[in-house]
């Protein structure tokens, strides 16, 4: 169909410009104002009609000598790190016994799972808030019937308390598309290997070693690359458990640290480099997931 | 994968699944049966597990106080106008991508992928200020615009994964049996399309109505907030004493069509994201 290409070279040139003006205009001019903004001292004076002032990078010079910064990044990372991994684990084990269960049961967990992930993260995000609340609080009114002393415990006061609810919600909400997706890898996991190795003599822990697990490395390698560019990113949870909760300078995650420092503070120039790190953080994680499409992609 | 399990690992399987199931539903049947009973039995000594001789109260509380449905007009116009213009868009580059091969066709692919995964975090400070300059701050077009942005790639990706699944030769057939390319396109490809341009939507359906990160960004008006962004400044009216019923009520209103679209959707969802890593 090489026909086409040449007698009407520029009609897909056409086809595809309103999706490129779009993504220009929405995505592709804030990233270069961003840089511009970076670069800049934009305060309060400027929103009042000063012009900015160039402060080369004076911005990053500040925010990569202020601790603050540092303890929100480390945070971020850290709770990163433990919801892709806990993510991670229970959405594996949850698709091994998956493929292990009666049918039914398979089903009814299948649809529990489906539920859970169609959840709309605000609507979610509410029924967890109640389910921890202080007074009225299902969990709480669990946890004292159980013989502790819970009654009017506040779970969001405290950071490590605010990020094991954070997580615990964060987890909730991310284990379905895991799980999904590795049982659905399993599943095209060709059985006549996995019999060959029984019969071979090769035990459970073996076979999923040696068979299985190459089997399915490729998507498992996609699976933790979005887990962990999406937990990288966690902010509904997060602002909403803040305003629950009343703290926020100690339970801020990077998205969180920007929004207060850019929208609510008014120091865009700060923000806007704080942004553009957890930006190039971003881009710097997707290279491999953008590696492995593009190579289907040639195939 | 595994033909012959042996009982008591099935048993042990069956137990997770149980498990794993209460986990899941717990929180969704909480929400639900929350939003039937009535202020002072969600406020009881010990809570009510089955909503029986519930209300509907919480309902109409919500449905006639003003702010659901101001901020449901809101939500839905946004929902459908990026529904609508993203599948234009992203119809017109998916048939590009699929049918022709151009200069600039690898960058663009390329482009996508990385947007995908850029966060709205990560831009929404400039993006601010950019519709705060335009004057589309509060405004829905101001708030589709970044939302268009948002879907394209993903629905670009997925559509062309559609337009590939149509053979050419069909249209080259109703072209020999005497269509213009034009016709063979409209009366053959676009019907096979349907599910692909229905999935898409549906698609975008969900994240339109979901987003809440620019939404609370760029509709700073109360008068302006989606649904998402109205319902936590809802929770969090704290002067008020906290109306659980009415919040779990309009949790569920808001999850409703979100759940039906969802089901449509599940497989591709699953199978859009890992595409290329399942073909390895």
């Amino acid at each position: 169909m090489t026909r086409r290409a040449v007698r009407r070279p520029s009609l897909p040139l056409g086809l595809v410009l309103p999706a490129t003006a779009l993504l220009a205009l929405a995505l592709g001019y804030p990233l270069l104002r961003q840089v511009v903004l970076s670069l800049q001292e934009f305060g309060l004076a400027q929103q009042f009609g000063q012009a900015p002032e160039w402060v080369g990078l004076g911005n990053y010079r500040d925010l990569v000598t202020d601790s603050a910064l540092w303890v929100v990044v480390l945070r971020t990372i850290a709770f990163c790190f433990v919801n892709a991994g806990l993510t991670f684990g229970i959405g594996l084990g949850v698709a091994l016994l998956m493929a292990r269960m009666s049918r039914t049961v398979r089903i009814l967990a299948q649809c529990g799972l489906l539920l859970a992930w169609a959840m709309p993260v605000v609507a979610a995000m509410t029924v967890w808030q109640f389910l921890f609340d202080t007074e009225y609080g299902v969990v709480n009114w669990l946890l004292t019937r159980a013989g502790g002393d819970f009654e009017g415990h506040g779970w969001l006061l405290d950071p490590w308390s605010f990020f094991f609810v954070a997580t615990i919600i964060v987890v909730w909400m991310s284990v379905p598309f895991v799980a999904f997706t590795l049982y659905a890898a399993l599943t095209q996991v060709p059985e006549d290997v996995v019999e060959a190795a029984a019969i071979d003599g090769a035990g459970p822990w073996q076979r999923f070693v040696h068979v299985v697990l190459p089997a399915i490395r490729p998507v498992l390698l996609v699976v933790v690359l979005l887990q962990i560019i999406w937990d990288l990113r966690v902010f509904t949870q997060i602002y909403t458990l803040q305003k629950a909760g009343g703290v926020s300078d100690d339970t801020n995650l990077l998205g969180t640290y920007i929004y207060t420092l850019g929208i609510k503070g008014g120091d865009f120039g700060t923000a806007a480099a704080a942004a553009m790190f957890m930006l190039v953080l971003t881009v710097v994680l997707t290279a491999p997931y953008v590696r492995l499409m593009l190579k289907q992609e040639e195939d | 994968m595994a033909r012959r399990t042996p009982t008591a690992v099935r048993l042990g399987a069956d137990v997770v699944g149980l498990v794993v199931l209460l986990v899941c539903i717990f929180p969704v049947y909480w929400m639900v049966s929350r939003s039937f009973l009535p202020r002072n039995r969600i406020k009881g000594e010990d809570p009510v597990l089955v909503p029986w001789h519930g209300t509907l109260d919480n309902y109409r509380k919500v449905l006639t106080d003003g702010g659901f449905s101001d901020a449901l007009m809101t939500s839905l116009s946004v929902t459908l106008l990026t529904v609508v213009v993203a599948i234009l868009f992203a119809f017109l580059a998916a048939v590009a991508v699929s049918r022709f091969r151009f200069r600039g066709r690898r960058s663009f692919i390329l482009a996508l992928l990385v947007i995908q995964m850029i966060p709205a975090e990560a831009l929404f400070i400039s993006q601010y200020k950019m519709l705060d300059g335009m004057g589309l701050l509060n405004s829905v077009l101001g708030l589709t615009i970044v939302y268009v942005a948002g879907v394209l790639p993903f629905t670009v990706w997925t559509l062309r994964g559609f337009v590939d699944g149509v053979p050419r030769e069909l249209e080259e057939a109703a072209m020999m049996d005497g269509c213009s390319r034009t016709q063979a396109f409209f009366r053959v490809t676009l019907p096979l399309l349907a599910p692909g341009l229905v999935a898409t939507g549906v698609f975008g359906f969900i994240q339109a109505w979901n987003e809440f990160t620019l939404a609370v960004v760029v509709m700073t008006d109360p008068a302006k907030e989606t649904l998402p962004v109205w319902l936590v400044a809802f929770t969090d009216s704290r002067s008020r004493g906290v109306d659980w019923g009415a919040i779990m009520a309009s949790s569920t209103l808001i999850t409703i069509p979100v759940v039906i679209f969802f089901l449509i959707v599940q497989r591709r969802m699953v199978s859009g994201l890992t595409a290329g890593a399942v073909k390895g």
